[in-house]
């Protein structure tokens, strides 16, 4: 799970991070007024989730209250575009006012978690404000990396290694090491995937700051923390992948108009490549899980159909723990509630197969059943109109 | 000879008596799997459908010489008993269990090294030694004993594959899913050590997916192997940044892509299969050659 900007600043602020003043506006007015008690210049930063900002217009400089309200009359309510998003953008609703602050150098800080060992691990850098993605490709000397051994947990002897690394002054070596440290707790605490600083600043007075910050959550260890409900913005989130989260639902939405629903991620993605291959492209990816009851197919089946681009479907299951027979009865369920108006190929094997096609015969729905998996993509593509 | 799970696997059920666990317990009992017991804390002295239920892992271990375990319970509790499975020298655990938090396996990875334990899983379908035994969720009846070994990330794009391969009239020696989160005990170049090693397995199916870096891990094995090995990547179509179902099918950086990972294995020697439709007749090639 993904947070804002501010969200993640208030919460490092919580954990003894030091952060810039300001505050967040959802009017230009409020952007202004919170300028106003800043004083001096202040930066305007679109808050959306997407990286790279900056460069799609996202961030700008204000030098009095009355071009912070005019800027962020820009800024609130565009459809910022970045590397990072889809084609369209994504809205911005809200923007940070914040202190500018006097910069003498830029830091980076992260932790993740190294899958290949199973570790996580604090990650440092004097290549500050810059991708660390291509830092880590092209000179991966310049990062610095702190594994945390889990018998004994952070030590503030690798906070004072990773300070010293960084080249700081001595009398910032302990206020380094300290920040390092709570900034463990705080992944550890929070059961953040990701935490990231960049850039770490030094300020022109010698102090760090938190200049920007990203804060992820692991999606699985939301249960123990009820609070991170209220983080998530819905704003932010595609309308029919926050509809499929409701249900438990595991969609996401992609460029192309072969509508597709399978059990398990693995074969979802497999068929999405399968119908590639065949020359055309998944409209989105489908996960119903692998103990989908009827009312999850019926919702999953509709969530598919409410895809205006989609052109054709695609259902492929292989039941082994969800039965083919609820699988027919939720996709007629959904036909009861949702017209179908494109063509569907379903192809279905394992457990209850030929109760599922008793169903889907009675039913007089126009289905158009498949052998197997080359089968059904075969027969979708040409649903859809051929390749291309 | 089979890798893993056999006809001398001694399975015990922790969370035997939640509505998944019976479930599955049933059907692997049915398969011809030894359950010798179910623990459930709480319910210890009461029995399942034969099997009898404790209290406590050690002491179910005592009683019945329990030496694998396969594990159902909810995602909060999972850590705490793969844990306790290892504590009590358990010396295969299967957990089965979807959704467990990463800062927890960090602790059970950590506790884990340098003890016997070998931990399958979790967020797996299970393991199966055809016509042996099944520690699991697979459907049984689409598997055939044989000799190409299956490990796989996914889980019913593994049935998928063995389906396939039982289509062409290739048996299966064992079939593994390590699972689909980016932390797992097991890894792909732990079972391709095995199935190397095992005399009756002939040829390996690999099936890898987008995130990571365990099929690059995969293929440095692949290079030394003498036994061939076929691999289907999945998630070629997939956008970089977005979660497949799967906590660890996410691309991040270039090392996450199918592109890369399928290059990897290629030239490591692993024939690939560009089609998921293709694995069993891809197999079927290789090892008729």
């Amino acid at each position: 799970m993904k947070i804002h900007e501010y969200q993640a600043k208030e919460i490092l602020a919580k954990y003894g991070v030091p952060v810039p003043r300001g505050g967040v506006a959802s009017t230009p007015a409020e952007a202004k007024k919170i300028a106003a008690e800043l004083g001096g210049v202040v930066v305007i930063k679109a808050q959306v989730y997407a990286g790279g900002r900056g460069k799609g217009g996202g961030i700008k400089t204000a030098q009095s209250p009355d071009e912070a309200e005019k800027l962020a009359s820009q800024i609130i309510g565009m459809r910022l575009v970045t590397h990072q998003t889809a084609p369209e953008g994504v809205m911005v609703d809200k923007v940070l006012v914040e202190d500018e602050g006097a910069i003498a150098r830029e830091l980076y800080l992260g932790i993740v978690i190294d899958s290949g060992k199973g570790l996580p691990v604090i990650m440092a850098s004097e290549a500050g404000g810059m991708d660390i993605e291509e830092v880590a490709a092209k000179t991966p000397e310049k990062i610095l990396k702190e594994y945390i051994d889990p018998m004994i947990g952070f030590q503030p002897f690798l906070g004072r290694r990773l300070a010293f690394g960084l080249n700081l002054e001595a009398e910032q070596i302990r206020e380094a090491a300290q920040l390092i440290g709570n900034l463990y707790r705080l992944f550890q605490e929070r059961d953040c995937s990701l935490v990231e600083i960049n850039p770490l600043v030094v300020t022109s007075d010698g102090g760090l700051l938190a200049l920007d910050a990203k804060l992820n959550l692991d999606d699985n260890a939301l249960f123990r923390h009820r609070d991170y409900a209220e983080l998530r913005d819905p704003t932010q989130e595609d309308e029919l992948e926050l509809e499929a989260s409701k249900h438990n639902i595991s969609y996401i939405k992609l460029d192309g108009d072969v509508g597709c629903m399978v059990n398990g991620a693995g074969l979802a993605m497999a068929t999405m490549d399968i119908i590639k291959l065949m020359g055309a492209e998944p409209a989105n990816f489908l996960d119903v899980g692998g103990g989908a009851s009827e009312e999850m197919v019926t919702n999953a089946f509709i969530l598919l159909l409410s895809d205006p681009k989609v052109k054709a479907a695609l259902v492929n299951i292989f039941g082994g723990i969800l039965r083919c027979d609820i699988v027919a009865r939720g996709m007629i369920e959904a036909s009861k509630q949702k017209e179908i108006k494109v063509p569907i190929v379903v192809r279905m094997r394992g457990t209850n197969v030929e109760e599922g096609m008793r169903l889907f015969a009675e039913s007089g729905l126009p289905i158009i059943l498949a052998n197997d998996l080359k089968d059904a993509a075969e027969k979708v593509v040409v649903a859809r109109g051929g390749a291309g | 000879m089979s890798i893993l799970v056999d006809e001398n696997t001694k399975l015990l059920v922790q969370g035997i008596t939640g509505s998944e666990g019976s479930f599955h317990t049933k059907r692997c009992m049915a398969y011809g799997t030894r359950v010798v017991a179910g623990v459930t804390p709480g319910k210890g002295g009461t029995s399942f459908d034969g099997v009898p239920v404790f209290n406590e892992v050690e002491r179910a271990v005592k009683d019945t010489g329990a030496n694998a375990s396969m594990i159902f319970v909810p995602p909060a509790f999972a850590a705490d008993a793969i844990l306790e499975a290892a504590d009590a020298g358990i010396a295969l655990v299967v957990c089965i269990t979807d959704g467990i938090p990463t800062l927890d396996m960090v602790t059970v990875l950590g506790y884990l090294k340098g003890k016997s334990t070998s931990l399958i899983g979790p967020n797996c379908p299970g393991v199966i030694s055809p016509g042996k035994c099944k520690v699991g969720l697979m459907p049984g009846d689409i598997h055939m004993p044989g000799s190409v070994g299956v490990v796989s990330r996914s889980g019913t794009l593994t049935y998928e594959a063995v389906a396939q391969l039982t289509e062409q009239e290739i048996g299966q020696s064992t079939c593994i899913g390590v699972g689909g989160d980016p932390l797992i005990g097991t890894t792909f170049v732990d079972v391709l050590k095995l199935f190397e090693k095992d005399a009756e397995t002939r040829l390996v199916v690999l099936i890898g997916e987008i995130g990571g870096t365990a099929e690059q891990e995969a293929a440095e094995f692949i290079k030394g192997m003498t036994k061939p090995v076929v691999a289907f990547v999945s998630g070629s179509t997939a956008p970089p940044g977005r979660r497949m179902g799967h906590a660890g099918a996410i691309i991040t950086g270039s090392s996450g892509t199918a592109v890369e990972k399928i290059e990897a294995l290629r030239s490591a020697g692993a024939t690939i299969a560009s089609s998921p439709a293709e694995i069993g007749l891809v197999a079927r090639k290789v090892f008729r050659t």
